[in-house]
């Protein structure tokens, strides 16, 4: 190294330069990958859902399958379909951050802060008859906040999965809320007990009930978050005065 | 060493050499913050290790290129810098084509830029010596990273979850099989007594590692 190399000037220039062709590598590769990297976190997503749908199979045509799925809008305080402007780039998440479009929430279970007051959820349905409801729900685990779906029968009670797709809990730990075999215990559980009211929740030492699922063992905040996000996302801060609303059999709200 | 010698044994010593007889984990102890964060999966510590030994490899290069230009008051942010666009540019092309992977290593690839390994590397070796010299440099210090993670991640997937790369080998009881699992090998301080028992293992081969006692 010579001793020229630390003049004013040449440390401006080569700090001016390497930050140019440091930018322009950067910012070249993530634009020219940009359009690979949505196409894959959609398919992802997608698949979540038909796993979430008890409608995944390995080696089925993700799109295809998609097809048959019909995403609305609902607007969770009066339990109403509405259009949004842009449903293509509509972004739940980046709703709930923005102060015009979302809700602070007073009874904060889930431990989200905000929440957006437009939802995104996805029916699939037989002609105009719903058969099945895909609801999003989130909330906070131990490390992470976890994303998920939740898939009801026509009968707005009768589980038909869940599934998340994307959470940061500890692998083996809160991390087999991907436990396939934890996955399969979901469906045919029932949301109400017999008084009606919301009681859809993990338990520990075994579920004996229908509306009861064994908690994940080794992840108590895991298991804790998880019923918190059920109770705020089912009840009646969230998807509860849709369900109410929602006529299965003409697909309206 | 000024000129770059480029001779075959020169290059295979500092690829080789990194991996047993000056491990940058084992012997330099740099680099334990991912090795304890991305092992609990041996396919996640495969792809943390092809990351940091292609980052490695060409943030070496790259700096060995320019070091007789960048000025000596600036050398860590040149470094930084191109180290963290190698980075992003990494990240990004997880993302495009493992995402399921990329997914779950999340922030640690991101991480890559702190590790002292590719930092060390850039200013101990790739600002003294030639580009190719210092490209290899990187490889042999990245497969020295490299072969502590995956011994790490066999030992800790295999008993943890009963697997090796998604495939059952014990089949845990969580799965209706026998074998109940180790949750503690789940954790990243585990990785914190398999890499010690390591280190204490590549120590009782080559004393010549031992530190002397005070």
């Amino acid at each position: 190294m010579s001793a020229n190399n630390d003049t004013f000037f040449k440390t401006i220039i080569v700090a001016v330069a390497l930050c140019l062709v440091c930018s322009i590598l950067v910012s070249g590769t993530a634009i020219s990958l940009k359009e690979q990297q949505k196409a894959n976190a959609s398919l992802d997503k997608k698949k979540n859902i038909l796993v979430a749908a008890n409608m995944y199979q390995k080696d089925i045509d993700i799109s295809e399958a998609f097809k048959n799925f019909e995403r609305r809008f609902v607007d969770l305080e009066t339990g109403k379909f509405v259009e949004v402007t842009n449903p293509e780039s509509f972004d739940q998440r980046q709703m709930a951050k923005d102060p015009d479009n979302s809700i602070a929430i007073e009874k904060d279970e889930a431990k989200i802060n905000r929440r957006s007051k437009v939802a995104s959820i996805y029916l699939v349905k037989d002609a105009d008859k719903v058969k099945t409801i895909i609801l999003p729900i989130h909330g906070s685990g131990l490390f992470s906040t976890l994303y998920g779906f939740v898939a009801l029968e026509a009968d707005k009670q009768t589980v038909v999965g869940l599934k998340f797709y994307e959470h940061g809990e500890t692998p083996g730990l809160g991390g087999e809320v991907d436990n396939l075999k934890w996955l399969a215990s979901w469906p045919g559980k029932k949301l109400l007990d017999a008084n009606g009211k919301l009681a859809l929740s993990l338990v520990k030492g075994g579920a004996s009930k229908d509306t009861e699922i064994d908690a994940l063992s080794g992840a108590t905040m895991t298991t804790d978050g998880i019923n918190n996000m059920l109770s705020y996302w089912l009840g009646e801060d969230g998807f509860g005065p849709f369900l109410a609303r929602l006529d299965v059999d003409k697909g309206e709200a | 060493m000024t000129t770059a010698t480029l001779d075959a044994k020169e290059i295979k010593s500092v690829i080789t050499s990194p991996i047993a007889d000056n491990n940058p984990i084992a012997l330099q102890i740099l680099g334990v913050c991912s090795a304890l964060a991305v092992t609990g999966k041996v396919e996640t510590a495969l792809v943390m290790s092809v990351a940091l030994t292609v980052v490695c490899a060409f943030s070496n290069l790259l700096i060995s290129v320019i070091r007789s230009q960048i000025p000596s008051s600036i050398r860590i942010i040149v470094q930084m810098t191109i180290i963290a666009s190698l980075v992003i540019m990494v990240d990004q092309i997880l993302k495009a084509f493992v995402y399921e992977t990329a997914k779950q290593m999340a922030v640690y690839v991101g991480l890559i830029i702190t590790n002292c390994i590719v930092m060390g590397r850039a200013e101990a070796y790739a600002m003294k010596n030639g580009p190719v010299m210092s490209f290899f440099d990187g490889v042999g210090n990245g497969l020295g990273y490299s072969a502590i993670l995956v011994a790490v991640a066999v030992v800790r997937e295999l008993f943890g979850s009963g697997s090796i790369l998604g495939f059952t080998i014990l089949s845990p009881i969580n799965d209706g099989g026998w074998y109940p699992t180790n949750g503690l090998l789940l954790l990243p301080p585990s990785a914190f007594f398999i890499i010690g028992f390591i280190i204490w293992a590549l120590r009782t081969w080559k004393p010549a590692q031992v530190e002397e006692t005070n």
